[in-house]
């Protein structure tokens, strides 16, 4: 190692509880940033896994207003359509209530193939097919609960009143790392027909269509053929593509979203303020050092490589440890807010932001103590007090 | 630098020779400073020669200038009026970079606080100056060893400056001072701080080095004792060289 490099390691250690204390708040900087866009990511993975092959029709009034069963044999018509499946919100309770995950009651042919994200054996998919009592969930969801194939889940409607058990028959695993493995798969059939039997004012009804088409180049010109198939009727449809309607589910939560981001930024801003405090610190205290090896003949060159090269090591190493940190702290937040954010993973480009934020750090915060070590003369620097 | 480059050299046999220029020549040079709104003048059309090899000690009262004029000849500040050529350059034609280059290839500096890097051993402190010559590590470590020799503590070389006495500390930055063979050496009173046992082995290796090396040296002190290790005596006050006397 060269005696520059030395120097510059031995200048970083030279005062180890503040250097450990200033990597310690990049560390806690990366992980708090990285954690945050990660969470942003979370409220996205619906919108992110979305196809630009799918399309959602549902009720022009609001999502909590159904369509009837009969727009499906309209829509299929309509050319350019390959396919259409049906889902409804079953909502039901497990044990207390206090562990929530959704429910969807589906027609299984036509909406699992649509989702090749979601992968099931032919084994589970023959089973669930065979058995309207059968339920499939997600590998996440049945390793949650500890359960195994054949186990009876019981649910307490609340929508559709009364008691309900189904048997697990499959377990679905994601093709892809923002599918959602924390859901629950129902037949369709089963909770209309028991909705007939008791008259049921929902009947027939059906939350939302999920469309498969062939190109996705169309997809504006079959979204509006398929609501212009129910103008005026008593169920006007609003068909949008997978992606767009995940996202009006996440308008209602952008406010919050905007604060996260905003956070993240600040989280970052005051261990900025914190470095360059350390730093403007550290330079003022060897200012006449600095002053010597100018008089000595080192250029600026010479003290911008061992200030930056001091602030920019500190900041990488404890920003590549927040990033490494950042893997299993965030699988813990993962299970802690599954209930909500099923799919809380990290991305690479989240470690890549937090990466280049801690770098980011280290440049800005050497600006100044830079400024101050080649600006000061060398003769002023020079005179000391003692 | 010529020898720099040679490590098997002996590092005092270098630059031995003198030559009938002057080594520092300023003419008309002022200098003032602003203080608290008020202009401060330090130096005052001051001229002066210096031939090369010689050994000057340059006393005065506090703020006679004395300092301001070996900043002004060591390259570190630069004169508000007149001329300062050193070695035959006039430094007012150098911008901050030359300067640089200029204070690495021509002046070895000493001072009072001896300024050493206390995260570096001895033997990388007097290291530090070869950095900026072409020398391979191995060649300036070996360097840095025979100078730390030469002047006494090559039983110190690993030892931090916190581990070494005033004297000691003192001693390895004239090493550094001299490692890398300048023409000319300042010494802002290099023995304001040690005792007067440190002091006189300082003084004895000051003059070793301008006898043995020829090595120029102009050095600020307020001791008359220290005066005494010096050729020639040059005396201020308030800017303006008041006497001249043989050492």
């Amino acid at each position: 190692m060269g005696l520059l490099a030395r120097l510059l390691l031995r200048n970083l250690l030279r005062h180890r509880l503040r250097t450990l204390l200033t990597g310690l708040g990049i560390v806690i900087a990366v992980l708090a940033f990285g954690l945050l866009r990660s969470l942003v990511d979370a409220f996205h993975a619906g919108a992110d896994a979305a196809s630009a092959t799918r399309l959602i029709t549902r009720n022009a009034v609001s999502l909590t207003v159904g369509l009837p069963i009969a727009h499906r044999d309209r829509i299929r018509q309509i050319p350019g359509v390959t396919r259409v499946g049906m889902a409804r919100w079953f909502g039901g309770v497990y044990v207390d209530g206090r562990r929530f995950f959704p429910q969807f009651a589906i027609d299984p042919a036509n909406y699992l193939s649509l989702y090749p994200e979601f992968e099931l054996s032919a084994a589970h998919y023959a089973a669930f097919l065979r058995d309207r009592n059968c339920a499939i969930v997600g590998r996440q969801l049945a390793a949650r609960f500890g359960w195994s194939l054949g186990d009876t889940i019981p649910l307490k409607g609340t929508f559709y009143p009364g008691e309900w058990r189904f048997r697990l028959c499959g377990v679905f695993r994601g093709a892809t790392p923002v599918a959602d493995e924390g859901q629950m798969f129902l037949h369709f059939s089963l909770l209309n027909e028991r909705l007939r039997q008791e008259n049921h004012p929902r009947k027939d009804q059906v939350g939302v269509y999920v469309v498969g088409i062939e190109d996705a180049s169309r997809v504006a010109s079959i979204a509006m053929l398929i609501d212009s198939q129910f103008r005026n009727s008593r169920a006007e449809t609003l068909t949008e593509t997978e992606r767009a309607f995940h996202l009006s589910f996440l308008e209602m939560a952008s406010i919050i979203m905007l604060v996260i981001e905003g956070v993240s930024w600040v989280v970052l801003l005051v261990v900025l303020i914190v470095m360059a405090n350390a730093l403007a610190m550290t330079v003022r205290e060897r200012r006449s050092e600095y002053a010597t090896l100018k008089a000595l003949g080192f250029g600026p060159r010479h003290l911008v490589a061992l200030i930056a090269g001091e602030s920019l090591l500190l900041a990488t190493t404890a920003g590549a440890l927040g990033c490494v940190l950042l893997l299993p702290v965030a699988a813990r937040v993962g299970l802690a807010v599954q209930d909500f954010l099923p799919v809380l993973t990290v991305h690479p480009q989240t470690l890549l932001q937090g990466m280049l934020a801690a770098v980011g750090v280290g440049c800005i915060a050497v600006v100044w103590p830079i400024w101050y070590v080649l600006r000061v003369p060398v003769t002023a620097a020079l005179r000391r007090s003692d | 630098m010529s020898g720099a480059a040679e490590p098997e050299t002996p590092v005092l046999a270098v630059n031995a020779g003198k030559s009938a220029a002057p080594m520092v020549r300023l003419a008309a040079v002022s200098k003032s400073y602003w203080r608290g709104g008020e202009q401060l003048t330090v130096l005052n059309n001051l001229s002066l020669e210096v031939a090369a090899g010689d050994f000057i000690a340059l006393m005065g009262p506090s703020g006679s200038g004395k300092s301001t004029l070996l900043n002004l000849v060591a390259g570190i500040d630069r004169a508000d009026t007149g001329q300062v050529e050193v070695a035959g350059v006039d430094l007012a034609t150098l911008d901050e970079g030359a300067l640089a280059d200029w204070r690495a290839a021509n002046v070895g500096f000493i001072f009072q606080f001896y300024n050493l890097l206390p995260v570096l051993s001895a033997l990388e402190n007097v290291e530090l100056p070869l950095l900026l010559t072409r020398l391979h590590a191995d060649a300036r470590r070996m360097r840095a060893r025979q100078v730390l020799g030469l002047v006494g503590l090559a039983d110190r070389l690993d030892h931090r400056p916190g581990e070494l006495s005033g004297g000691q500390q003192q001693r390895v930055a004239i090493a550094r001072a001299v490692v890398a063979d300048p023409r000319l050496i300042v010494a802002d009173e290099p023995t304001g701080d040690l005792d007067r046992a440190a002091g006189a082995e300082v003084l004895a290796l000051l003059g070793r080095l301008n006898e043995g090396l020829g090595t120029t040296i102009l050095m600020v002190t307020h001791d008359q004792h220290a005066a005494r290790a010096a050729r020639r005596v040059l005396t201020l006050d308030k800017g303006v060289l008041v006497d001249s006397a043989g050492g």
